[in-house]
């Protein structure tokens, strides 16, 4: 069996993205066609299902969700599009927004019909205003084509959609950052409840859901949601977007079914083929920043959310980063840490200063000058930033830390004999200097 | 009306003078000032043109860390520190980088042809390490293509065309 499959990536670098005729001609928008002839709820029911979980990374059930805001009557309500991909290690929807943006705009539209929206917005970072040049191409050509804009293929339905632009703050990715964004205002996050499904965009009730999430959605209306959820394993349906960095010989994006294990991802010939020189795998990270980090021993683990989770281990965002032996893990966690300190909304004090403090003890263990101390310092950090953050960034800021002290435990105490095993630390301060 | 208050005039009208399009907004108007800002008169004009307080505008202008209020290089290069970078040796980019444009990581040049930043990623981990030179993406970086990139952003800058 092939571990690749292409049921969202089928005309990524075969069509010119935004060509209306060249989608048309490779089944594009009769997915849409065939919503228009099934009732909304009927549509949920398909993405129920095929147990879609949510691509972005935090894999809420996209059934559920759009179950709880058509039950809101209330309205308008607004189809919302996170293509905040800010995640390190992550560049899938970057993929389908370059490359078949129209995927994404017909499963927006789909959404739109279901829940009788007439406006969607998809917000873009910044860092992608190529990106976001070449999706408004694809948005023009939909409505020249009747696709997008009033009286959609002749019916009642009229829907447009928006592009709004991110400037350079991972936080937006949160989704109620990402409305206070669209809003025009500063991306600090929103205290929940109210949840989006209720008050959302402009204080509507809205539908968030990642670029990879809707581009399932044309493949789950037309294929069934039962079919959907065979192509991968009983929990979680379909096929899965992965992003391979690092030390892998063939980094990229690859579709993978719900299933095959960490261990095709990364030595597959057809995937991974294996670590860069030849190396020896020391641990991946998984799933964004905010994931967890794995040892070789779990190599054999099945990517699919349910056996990764009993694991430790995370499917996320789809990130995976192979490190090789070279790489020391205090190292490797100063470099998250830092990340987490720029990306730090500020708002909330146990991730503003929490990521700080880690930072300081780390750099300490890389210096030589740490104790034992400084490790129960860290869990007792990392206890208060899980219990007490105000919103995922800050209450996730520390898992490949605690996953680490977990599998890397000797590292740890190696740095505190002022040894690092991987050879990358310099202790030549003396103890206490 | 002087030429770039005039930009930033048209730029405020071609989004509909909405306050829902500030952060675009301000992006054209960092990209249209020649030195990758925002200053503070053309801050003032945003905030009195859409009906919004000041304090709203540098809100979003400190907050985003596209935004300078502090005038760039024409060109800003920004290097990808962010994991899977940094474990594909982007310290080793950011000394190539600093030696080929004579300064440190945060300045500007003399000429105030370059800025040399850092920047979270940018999501192009498949050909790390990367630098980010306005919307353009270059990846495997390797001395000699550095010293080529810098060359060409001179070239561009020294002959118009």
């Amino acid at each position: 069996m092939s571990k690749i499959m292409q049921l969202i990536s089928a005309n990524c670098g075969k069509i010119p993205p935004g060509s209306v005729a060249d989608y048309v001609q490779f089944g594009g928008y009769e997915a849409l066609k065939k919503a228009f002839n099934m009732q909304p709820i009927a549509v949920i029911e398909e993405v129920k299902k095929a147990k879609l979980l949510g691509r972005g990374g935090a894999a809420y059930p996209a059934g559920s969700k759009w179950e709880q805001l058509f039950e809101i009557e209330h309205f308008p309500k607004y189809i919302v599009c996170n293509a905040d991909e800010g995640e390190p290690g992550t560049f899938k929807d970057k993929l389908l927004l370059s490359q078949d943006p129209l995927r994404v705009i017909e499963g927006m539209t789909i959404a739109g019909y279901v829940f009788g929206s007439h406006d969607g917005y998809i917000y873009i970072r910044g860092e992608y205003r190529d990106i976001q040049r070449v999706f408004q191409t694809a948005i023009d050509n939909a409505a020249e084509a009747g696709f997008l804009g009033d009286n959609i293929l002749g019916t009642e339905f009229s829907f447009r959609i928006h592009i709004m632009s991110g400037a350079g703050a991972y936080v937006c990715g949160e989704n109620s950052a990402l409305l206070n964004s669209i809003e025009g205002k500063a991306g600090r996050p929103r205290i929940k409840p109210p949840h989006l499904a209720e008050v959302g965009l402009f204080l509507m009730p809205t539908l968030v859901n990642n670029v990879e999430s809707f581009a399932n959605i044309p493949v789950i209306t037309l294929l069934g949601g039962e079919q959907y959820l065979s192509y991968g394993t009983n929990d979680s349906g379909g096929t899965k977007l992965v992003c391979l960095s690092g030390h892998a010989k063939k980094r990229g994006v690859y579709e993978i079914p719900f299933g095959i294990t960490l261990r095709d991802i990364i030595y597959d010939p057809e995937l991974g083929g294996g670590i860069t020189g030849d190396k020896n795998l020391k641990f991946v990270h998984l799933g964004g920043q905010s994931g967890p980090c794995g040892p070789a021993a779990l190599l054999d683990t099945p990517y699919c959310y349910k056996a990764m989770r009993s694991n430790g281990l995370s499917v996320g965002s789809g990130a995976v980063v192979v490190m090789d032996e070279t790489v020391c893990v205090i190292d490797y966690l100063k470099c998250v840490t830092e990340f987490f300190i720029h990306e730090s909304c500020g708002k909330c004090t146990p991730c503003r200063e929490g990521n700080k403090q880690i930072y300081h003890i780390l750099c300490s263990l890389s210096d030589g000058q740490a104790t034992k101390q400084d490790l129960q310092t860290l869990n007792k950090l990392t206890d208060t930033m899980t219990c007490a953050s105000f919103c995922g960034l800050g209450q996730t800021a520390s898992v490949a830390l605690t996953t680490c002290l977990k599998h890397f435990k000797a590292e740890f105490e190696a740095h505190i004999s002022r040894e690092c095993p991987a050879g990358v630390c310099n202790f030549s301060k003396g103890r206490g200097e | 009306m002087c030429e770039q208050t005039k930009k930033v005039q048209s730029i405020i009208h071609k989004y509909d003078k909405a306050k829902g399009n500030l952060l675009s907004i301000l992006l054209d108007i960092q990209e249209a000032s020649g030195r990758n800002y925002v200053s503070q008169e053309h801050a003032d004009i945003v905030a009195c043109e859409l009906g919004i307080p000041l304090s709203k505008v540098h809100d979003v202008l400190t907050f985003y860390a596209m935004f300078s209020t502090k005038p760039r290089g024409k060109h800003v290069i920004e290097i990808c520190k962010s994991a899977p970078c940094y474990i594909t040796k982007a310290d080793a980019v950011v000394t190539m980088f600093e030696e080929a444009l004579k300064i440190n990581i945060g300045d500007t040049t003399q000429d105030n042809q370059f800025t040399l930043l850092y920047t979270s990623c940018v999501g192009a981990c498949d050909i790390g390490p990367v630098a980010k030179i306005g919307d353009k993406i270059y990846g495997d970086l390797t001395k000699e293509k550095i010293q080529s990139i810098v060359v060409s952003y001179r070239e561009v800058t020294e002959c118009p065309k």
